[in-house]
């Protein structure tokens, strides 16, 4: 993989230094993933994480993984402005909510298709598989108890 | 008054004032729900975040920061962006299956009595992939378990 500390050093800022006001050096860490034509993108990351924490988090991991890591933050920190309260937590107790009922539609599915090739009546499939229902736990907030949950004591989306 | 103060002050190492944004969110006995939130988002941008919303929201959205930080320090390259992947992928999974048992069903009830034994047991050898086995368990491998994760 090409080095980016062997790139000359560009005539024009990258768009973390263009936002810092300061010079960008040619081994700017965040000029391959904060291009200057894309103002927003490092704006966003650096109002909800910070430049010196999107710094520590990109040293933290391998070069071949940085583009991947930018590509989340700035994710993250899109659904933290459009949502400051659950963020992207939001987003996965909906997911989670949706594969919760997918589970259940899976069950009856597969009861009634027990039901119909003949292995067992479709009361006795869920007598036997009703605990099926019990989706396992996406997350367990232990000490938070803000956050509504459901009966079986995961995030639930309001 | 080093004894009231919340996990932030004491982080911080600074008085924790009666105003304090951060402590009804960050108690005392709770050291590491302030550390993460810090870590990834340092205490300037989680106080900017509180009191921008309106107090009855604050509890939620400081629960929310702390599980997304701590996804990121469990998981620096994708964060909690990594869970919702790994949900889209689930719910196609399952999706998939059952439409696969309903087209299998919608098969099985327009199948009149006289087909013959082989179709039947072509029928039954598809549909029994999608059931449990004699121990109730499926081929549940597209279910990826995630809830140890916040162990």
């Amino acid at each position: 993989m090409k080095s980016y500390q062997e790139q000359p050093r560009s005539s024009s800022s990258c768009a973390a230094c263009k936002f810092l006001k300061r010079r960008c050096t040619s081994n700017c860490q965040f000029a391959p993933y904060f291009r200057s034509d894309e103002p927003k993108k490092f704006a966003k990351v650096h109002k909800v994480f910070g430049a010196s924490n999107v710094s520590k988090i990109l040293n933290e991991v391998a070069e071949d993984q940085r583009e991947d890591t930018v590509d989340s933050l700035v994710y993250e920190a899109e659904v933290r402005l459009r949502d400051p309260v659950y963020g992207c937590i939001g987003a996965i107790a909906s997911l989670q909510h949706r594969m919760v009922e997918l589970q259940r539609d899976l069950i009856l599915a597969r009861a009634r298709l027990a039901s119909y090739v003949g292995h067992c009546s479709l009361s006795s499939f869920l007598d036997d598989h009703g605990g099926l229902f019990m989706a396992p736990n996406f997350l367990d907030i232990p000490e938070s108890n803000s956050l509504p949950f459901d009966q079986f004591g995961r995030f639930h989306f309001p | 008054m080093n004894s009231g103060r919340c996990a932030a002050c004491k982080h911080l190492r600074r008085r924790c004032l009666s105003d304090c944004i951060f402590s009804p969110y960050f108690p005392p006995n709770n050291p590491r729900r302030f550390a993460y939130v810090h870590k990834i988002y340092g205490a300037s941008n989680v106080g900017k975040i509180l009191k921008d919303l309106p107090v009855s929201r604050r509890a939620e959205a400081a629960d929310s920061l702390y599980y997304e930080a701590y996804c990121r320090i469990k998981d620096p390259v994708y964060g909690c962006v990594g869970l919702i992947t790994i949900l889209h992928q689930q719910i196609y999974n399952a999706q998939w299956q059952l439409d696969r048992i309903q087209a299998e069903i919608a098969a099985l009830s327009t199948t009149t009595d006289h087909r013959s034994q082989s179709e039947v047991q072509q029928v039954e050898n598809v549909g029994s992939s999608f059931l449990p086995d004699q121990n109730g368990v499926h081929d549940s491998n597209s279910f990826y378990d995630i809830s140890n994760w916040f162990d």
